[in-house]
């Protein structure tokens, strides 16, 4: 029984970084209608800025969490104006091979200048040791990363769902041209939300750097999981992304406990079953 | 991608076979052989998935599912239940076209990007399976396969040999590819490509001609990884990893979407990339995205596309 | 009118030379490649390295043999089947390469075996660990030259138990490496007198967080949590293991340590390890003269000391051009025969012979890590605890069951 909770509450910690990265690709989804394939480059390019930051600038965890961002969303706000922005008139297919194009660059450069063995980032200091609970001992560090992300979710729902900028942003999806008319500056509202959405991923890099180790390959294995979470929880739906990524992190802890083999596999399995009985998936609106 | 294909005279297209069959008689004798013969079986990979995006406007992210299932049964058949040749090529597509139906049915339910996601997550499946299958051999992947004998009797060992086999294999399956394109139910799939609604209301069924396309592209592209199997005797991960779904992807953009030849184009372009790269390591990579960049944004008509623009601007 | 004469006189010399020529080196050149895990988790224990232990052979042999230049050749198989297998074939079709060294992974090695052995030529494996290379998949053109799982599960298994660890639970890495190395560790154990509580296989490569895998460790309540893995994800496996406070209850045992390993968690966390390894660069005199110059070569940016594997890799290409210049030819049948006549006398092994299933035999050292404060100068990290001569530390011939070597 403890064993179980203990694999459960680590699955929820895995959980909260799916959440982070499902919600980052589904704003872009929802609002640009783009599939971002570079979305694991952008959470991977988080986690080695901010090993750079510490190893050539020593420049600690914390400020990092918002300088590495702030640095990534630029980037990607650079992306989408230079190359993005010619592809909203065509297929949506054109926008997926672009970002799985960057992705490629992106990750092959850095493979060339790091190897792939993964470079180790140190805990903060604040948050090294742990917390002894009856199941299981738990480092501080990951119970921060549970309620850093999960106040980040809340935090990115509220302003899409409840405020007048969120509003602006959903009105602009729904009906850009009317949008236009309207006066509100829609291509302004795109790249605005590549960045965030690209500022979202390389937040949840920084976060996964103590943990998962920074290394260029991390985001691309990710990203195919985050992909089947999103196809679950119905594209375009930020709270169902949020929750399902959540949830999909406990499935896989139980799958840990039961069938290690198959806990990297499950989340496909769940993808297959949820289609055949929802295809629109659990909280999608049929588009 | 909305063009109609250009009206070659006959007379034209049998002299461009013609030329492109004696210049694959003539190449393994200038030409490494194997890598012609990985050539021949990725340009009928790219070709097969081209029937699926180019004509029928279904992109699967997947693709690389069928290539890996049929390479791994052809090798186990050669290897452990000693198939003759063909016999393994045979149950490498079957299985291979199953799987088709399979994945088909459940993914044509939705469409655009949805399908495509949903052929990811179906080829990671794939994936898991022939890592955990005891008989692929996993990470180590399925290795010392022999090429066999086809029919019993004609040996292929010696790259030569296997060659002209291959080659035979790929005229043939390429040859059907044509046929197809240019057939009736070509034309619908085209038609479904361009105006679903329309289709539908002309009375098409439109999810079974989907369907059929998309059993048709897995059971080609198995064909294509059954014969890389006989050709390198060993079949491993990386013919079921998504990245090998990218590339084919890559291959069909790069040689021209919707054209006949242009996967193949693409697919010796790429590989003769990578080959050139080999020393480079992860700049094989790099450049790979770059001509993915460059080719959604200023490219998308591919070398083929291009090359017939060309001769429509300029007819001779 | 004087010299004609002596012109007929020199015919039959030169009728005599493509005599010798036939039996002499294939294209007059000897190339040996390097195929190794440049990038990847096991990059720091061989990569790199190897090819510079791979030159300083060469460059110390004198750079030829039999009067003919050694080149040498290396590539990247990315801890790929495929792609070693491609490189292999390729090198032997098109560049006429006559001996593949290193390999470093046991799925990259089984998969270039057949290849050498189709198109006859000779595989120097330094690195892979799985005994099947010298047992069930063995083959005449294969030598395994630095290790294998059996002695790794030997010495510091059968160590550990003796020192009171009788419930093991294994941590395993998913492929033929490490369940090779799973399986002969848990049959010490048992041998001994212990016994196996379970075990998790996870996926390798690819996996950096094992958090998962520790707490089913804990959970096991085994006293002994085997590490069936080795380079990055020993460092990350036992990194996980401090985390998760599983050192306060339980031991660890690193089946497969190098010593690139323990430079890269700190003698702070690797104290108390036991390790079984082919060679410590502090061992004696003649090791640690090839250390420094390993050290210092330029062509060693990082300032590494060599790991067994590197030192094999050395060890190896030297055996190899000796038994090509003793053998006056860089046929493979021959070398090999002289290989396995020939006994392996060096800094790196005292007392080898490969045997006819194609393992080197040689002793071993059971060695533990130092705590801080013993460590009194850079990469001063193991004592060694005790040398297991050659016959003790490896597998018979017997016992490998290799079908070449039974039927001889």
């Amino acid at each position: 029984m403890q064993a179980l909770f203990g694999q459960l509450l680590l699955g929820l910690i895995n959980g909260s970084f799916y959440a982070l990265l499902s919600l980052g690709l589904a704003i872009i989804f929802g609002l640009l209608d783009i599939v971002n394939f570079a979305h694991g480059t952008l959470y991977m390019m988080g986690a080695f800025a901010a090993y750079l930051l510490l190893s050539e600038f020593q420049v600690g965890f914390f400020p990092a969490l918002f300088l590495a961002p702030a640095a990534v969303g630029l980037f990607g706000i650079v992306v989408e104006r230079t190359m993005l922005r010619r592809l909203y008139r065509l297929d949506s297919l054109y926008g997926l091979l672009l970002t799985f194009g960057l992705a490629l660059i992106i990750e092959g450069l850095f493979h060339h200048r790091y190897g792939n063995s993964g470079t180790p980032y140190p805990v903060p200091e604040l948050l090294r040791g742990g917390l002894a609970l009856p199941f299981m001992y738990l480092p501080l560090y990951r119970a921060f990363a549970v309620v850093t992300a999960a106040l980040v979710c809340f935090g990115a729902w509220l302003v899409i769902e409840r405020t007048r900028l969120g509003s602006y942003l959903r009105a602009g999806t729904e009906n850009p041209r009317l949008s236009q008319a309207f006066g509100l500056n829609v291509p302004l509202m795109r790249t605005l939300t590549y960045g965030f959405g690209s500022a979202l991923a390389a937040f949840a890099g920084v976060m996964a750097a103590p943990i998962y180790q920074v290394s260029p390959a991390m985001g691309s294995n990710l990203v195919i999981v985050v992909f089947a979470v999103v196809v679950i929880g119905g594209m375009g739906s930020i709270a169902g992304s949020i929750l399902t990524g959540l949830g999909l992190g406990v499935v896989e802890g139980l799958t840990r406990y039961l069938y290690p083999e198959a806990s990297s596999v499950v989340v496909f399995l769940v993808m297959a079953g949820v289609l055949l009985l929802r295809p629109a998936g659990l909280f999608g609106r049929t588009r | 991608m909305s063009e109609l294909p250009l009206r070659f005279s006959s007379g034209r297209v049998r002299a461009a076979f013609a030329f492109m069959v004696a210049v694959g008689l003539v190449l393994p004798h200038l030409v490494y052989p194997v890598l012609v013969m990985n050539v021949l079986c990725m340009a009928l990979f790219a070709s097969a998935f081209n029937l699926l995006l180019g004509y029928a406007g279904l992109l699967s992210f997947g693709h690389a599912a069928f290539l890996g299932t049929a390479g791994y049964l052809a090798g186990y058949g050669l290897k452990v239940l000693g198939l003759s040749t063909e016999l393994a090529l045979l149950l490498g597509t079957a299985s291979a076209a199953l799987l088709g139906a399979l994945v088909g049915g459940l993914a044509i339910r939705r469409s655009g990007i949805y399908f495509a996601m949903i052929t990811l997550g179906f080829a990671q499946l794939v994936y898991f399976l022939a890592v955990q299958m005891p008989f692929t051999g996993g990470d180590d992947g399925l290795q010392g396969v022999p090429r066999g004998r086809v029919l019993g009797l004609f040996s292929l060992e010696g790259n030569l040999r296997a060659y002209y086999f291959v080659y035979l294999v790929f005229l043939g399956a390429f040859f059907l590819l044509y046929r197809t394109i240019h057939s009736p139910f070509g034309h619908v799939l085209r038609a479904i490509r361009e105006n679903e609604p329309r289709a539908l209301s002309l009375g098409y069924d439109v999810d079974r001609y989907k369907l059929l396309a998309f059993v048709v592209s897995a059971a080609l592209s198995g064909l294509a990884g059954a014969m890389k199997t006989v050709v390198f005797q060993s079949e491993t991960l990386t013919d079921v990893h998504w990245l090998m779904s990218g590339e084919v992807i890559l291959m069909t953009l790069l040689g021209g979407l919707g054209t006949v030849l242009g996967p193949s184009v693409g697919a010796l372009v790429v590989l003769l990339l990578e080959n050139g790269l080999a020393g480079f390591g992860s700049y094989t990579t790099v450049i790979t995205g770059v001509v993915f960049v460059v080719g959604v944004l200023a490219f998308r008509r591919g070398f083929v596309g291009e090359a017939l623009g060309l001769m429509r601007k300029f007819p001779f | 009118m004087h010299r004609r004469p002596m012109a007929i006189l020199a015919l039959p010399l030169l009728l005599a030379e493509p005599a010798l020529a036939a039996e002499g080196i294939s294209d007059g050149v000897v190339r040996i490649g390097v195929l190794t895990d440049m990038t990847g988790y096991y990059s720091d224990l061989a990569g790199p390295g190897s090819v510079l232990a791979a030159r300083m052979a060469i460059d110390d042999f004198g750079g030829k043999v039999a009067g003919k230049p050694v080149e040498l050749l290396s590539a990247d198989h990315q801890l790929k089947a495929d792609v070693a297998s491609n490189v292999a074939r390729k090198w032997f079709d098109e560049d006429k390469v006559d001996a593949v060294v290193d390999l470093v992974s046991s799925s990259t090695a089984l998969a270039v075996m057949p290849v050498a052995a189709e198109k006859k030529r000779v595989l120097l494996l330094s690195g892979p660990g799985t005994t099947a290379i010298t047992g069930a998949q063995c083959n005449a053109y294969t030598v395994h030259y630095t290790y294998d799982n059996w002695a790794l599960a030997n010495g510091t298994g059968r160590e550990v138990v003796k020192d009171g660890g009788k419930s093991w639970f294994f941590i395993t890495a998913d492929y033929a490496f490490g369940k090779s190395l799973e399986e002969d560790t848990a049959a010490v154990v048992r041998a001994a007198g212990g016994q196996v509580l379970g075990s998790v296989r996870y996926p390798s490569p690819g996996t950096t967080d094992f958090s998962s895998y520790v707490l089913q460790a804990q959970a096991s309540g085994a006293q002994i949590v085997g590490l069936a893995n080795a380079g990055a994800d020993t460092v990350n496996s036992i990194k996980a293991a401090h985390e998760y406070g599983l050192t306060k209850k339980q031991r660890l045992a690193g089946l497969l340590i190098f010593i690139s390993d323990v430079h890269s968690l700190g003698l702070d966390v690797a104290r108390g390890l036991y390790a079984t390894t082919a060679f410590y660069w502090d061992r004696d005199e003649a090791s640690r003269a090839f250390a420094r110059r390993f050290q210092s070569h330029p062509d060693n940016a990082k300032k590494t000391m060599p790991t067994m594997v590197q030192a094999g890799v050395y060890s190896a290409v030297t055996h190899y051009l000796k038994a090509i210049a003793a053998a006056h030819t860089d046929d493979a049948d021959a070398v090999m025969a002289k290989m396995r006549e020939m006994p392996v006398d060096d800094f790196f092994a005292k007392n080898g012979r490969i045997g006819p299933d194609g393992l080197h035999r040689h002793d071993m050292y059971l060695v533990q890590v130092k705590s801080p404060e013993e460590s009194k100068y850079p990469w001063d990290y193991y004592k060694i605890l005790r040398t297991i001569p050659a016959a003790e530390a490896f597998p018979s011939v017997e016992a490998q069951k290799c079908p070449l070597a039974v039927r001889r």
